[in-house]
């Protein structure tokens, strides 16, 4: 076990360096100087240019401005933004939590509808049900989920008026966020009517963004129920006389759910993804539509930190779920 | 089945074998149907489009569709807030998304197929480079990819092909060492090695056609992967540029007039959904027709 550990982590220290490359080597095979898209539309002096230069260290050899960027990666230092001047680090954890807080409640979306969802398909195998629940998470599953949210907002917030279109809440709500988790922070503000107004603001981004995961869950909690429905301890089980809902739902899905825990952990990064779409339409404040943003405003030091800061994120968590998964399934050890 | 081809000794070929369970599938077959519309219609679409697709009638801007009251029955499915016709864009749109299909599973597949051969028989030290490559790339989420390598390289539809094509490259490369890892142990490799087969002939001749089932899988399944990203691309900007009449593009331009006028918005999400519906219908189909483990023998 502890040898399968230390593999996995070998494995991850080159991807590791790897990535950090990439991020490196952004900033720097883009077309056009750096310090000339900082000094904007003015220009600058030469002294100015060769002083900025120096300060971030263009003039050093590549190799050793790979080394100070690693070094200072390791100790949380990437850069500043070109345009608000604060640390990427900073900003990045200050947004990270809009983020998150949609992630979770998509994914628990997902989860709620998706788990019951591919268990009722595959008890009713090949019947009616079966078959409108699996074509409706193929379309789900083959949604551009961009123009859902724009339909989402035109039946909801356009015709009926439920939900707003953008923002975590309204405006007129103001309060301290110690967790900067907004259905939290909305809650012990103690302010009437915060709360609820959180809640609506979260409903379409998380429809939108749990829609994939939701499909994806679904199909998968289908075919690994099949399988395990299949085995011979479920007919040990159903010899012994026992309901069929007890087998379905206590042994066949306990066991089913291992290959769907995978398919969760493995789908962080189907969520980051989804994020900049989703962020990006109901102007979301988290990572996605900041990491949109600085695309579209060259603020370079951003969009480089933050795709760094991002694919280590998704990286540890599937290292996460493979050590996980090596825990739970021990023939995966093996290999 | 095994009956009558041992009686007239020819076993059906494959193609018709093939057949014989993709048809059992309905769903692919409607896929494949769709499918062949949305080539016929990318193929032809100029010639089929009632307009011009770029050409601009100012007096009847904002149309809506014919059904509805103040449509003109010369605009089928109304304007767009320039006064383009929007079935004439959404007809010659699939040609854009035709396209990024076909030009990034080519990319995609060739580049990833070969990658993946050299991966399972080079060396060990190459192996591990080529994997923990791949592994980079696969720790980005594949749109931020995307969408960063399409502002190094200026957004345009070409880039964004290029771009979409490095992201979904790994997925080949996988696959393709894994099956060749699985079919290097068998026999027959073993006695075409014996027999002075060169490594190249090895490589493509002896394994690749034994590994292609679950490569033509993933190939039909990244078509449509491609054709979600490109319009993702476009509608944050940064793929096709307008005028043209990319759907995702479309989208982008169509966003401010959601609350006003739904057809705009409405149709080339449609267009999206129905295609890459139609294309993943028939990925599952190809797939259990493929997959020897799900044949009825």
């Amino acid at each position: 076990m502890l040898n399968y550990i230390l593999s996995r982590i070998l494995t991850f220290i080159p991807t590791f360096v790897g990535v950090t490359l990439i991020s490196f080597g952004f900033i720097r095979v883009l077309p056009g100087d750096p310090i000339i898209v900082m000094a904007g539309e003015r220009g600058m002096s030469d002294a100015r240019y060769a002083e900025l230069s120096a300060q971030y260290g263009f003039d050093q050899p590549i190799y050793k401005q790979f080394w100070d960027y690693l070094t200072g990666v390791m100790q949380g230092d990437l850069g500043n933004s070109f345009v608000t001047k604060r640390p990427v680090w900073d900003e990045f954890f200050a947004l990270f939590p809009a983020t998150l807080e949609l992630s979770i409640c998509a994914m628990l979306f997902a989860l709620a509808l998706g788990l019951p969802a591919g268990v009722i398909a595959a008890v009713n195998r090949g019947k009616f049900f079966d078959r409108a629940l699996m074509s409706t998470a193929l379309i789900g599953y083959s949604m551009p989920i961009f123009w859902w949210a724009l339909l989402l907002i035109i039946v909801f917030s356009g015709n009926l008026q439920w939900t707003p279109v953008s923002g975590r809440i309204d405006l007129l709500y103001y309060f301290p966020d110690p967790t900067g988790f907004m259905l939290i922070d909305s809650l012990t503000s103690g302010q009437s009517g915060a709360f609820k107004s959180a809640v609506r603001h979260l409903i379409l981004p998380t429809i939108v963004l749990g829609t994939i995961p939701l499909a994806v869950i679904a199909r998968q909690t289908r075919s690994a129920m099949l399988e395990v429905l299949g085995e011979d301890y479920i007919r040990t089980a159903r010899a012994k006389g026992l309901s069929t809902g007890r087998i379905n739902g206590i042994h066949a899905l306990r066991n089913a759910l291992i290959p769907v825990i995978t398919v969760i952990g493995l789908s962080v990064g189907t969520l980051l993804a989804g994020a900049i779409l989703t962020e990006t339409i109901f102007s979301w404040p988290g990572i996605g539509k900041w990491m949109v943003d600085s695309i579209f405003r060259r603020d370079y030091p951003v969009v480089q930190g933050g795709l760094l800061l991002i694919a280590v994120m998704v990286m540890v968590v599937n290292l996460t779920v493979d050590m996980l998964y090596g825990v739970i399934n021990p023939k995966i050890r093996k290999r | 089945m095994t009956d009558t081809s041992a009686e007239t000794s020819t076993r059906p070929g494959r193609l018709s074998e093939f057949w014989f369970y993709f048809r059992e599938n309905r769903g692919a077959v409607i896929g494949l149907w769709i499918f062949a519309a949305f080539a016929f219609v990318a193929l032809f679409g100029p010639w089929i489009a009632p307009h011009d697709p770029t050409a601009q009638y100012r007096e009847f801007a904002l149309l809506p569709p014919f059904w509805q009251e103040g449509g003109n029955s010369s605009y089928l499915l109304g304007t767009d807030p320039l006064g383009r016709d929007m079935l004439s864009r959404l007809i010659v749109g699939a040609r854009y998304s035709f396209f990024v299909g076909i030009v990034v599973v080519s990319i995609a597949a060739s580049g990833g197929i070969i990658l993946g051969l050299l991966s399972g028989f080079a060396p060990k030290w190459l192996d591990t480079i080529i994997m923990r490559i791949m592994d980079i790339i696969l720790a980005f989420p594949s749109l931020l990819l995307a969408l960063v390598l399409v502002a190094i390289l200026g957004p345009s539809l070409t880039n964004a092909m290029i771009a979409i094509a490095i992201v979904l490259q790994p997925h080949y490369v996988r696959l393709t060492r894994a099956s060749v890892l699985a079919e290097r142990q068998k026999d027959y490799v073993t006695s075409a090695r014996v027999a002075g087969a060169s490594k190249t002939r090895l490589m493509f001749i002896t394994v690749l056609p034994n590994c292609l089932a679950p490569i033509i899988v993933q190939a039909a399944l990244s078509f449509s992967t491609a054709i979600l990203d490109a319009a993702a691309l476009g509608f944050l900007g940064m793929g096709a540029q307008p005028p043209t009449p990319e759907w995702g593009t479309m989208l982008a331009e169509a966003r401010e007039f959601i609350l006003r006028a739904w057809w705009v918005v409405t149709f080339p999400g449609i267009a999206i959904l129905v295609t890459v519906l139609a294309i993943n219908l028939m990925g599952d189909g190809l797939r259990d027709a493929l997959d020897p483990k799900l044949k009825r023998s």
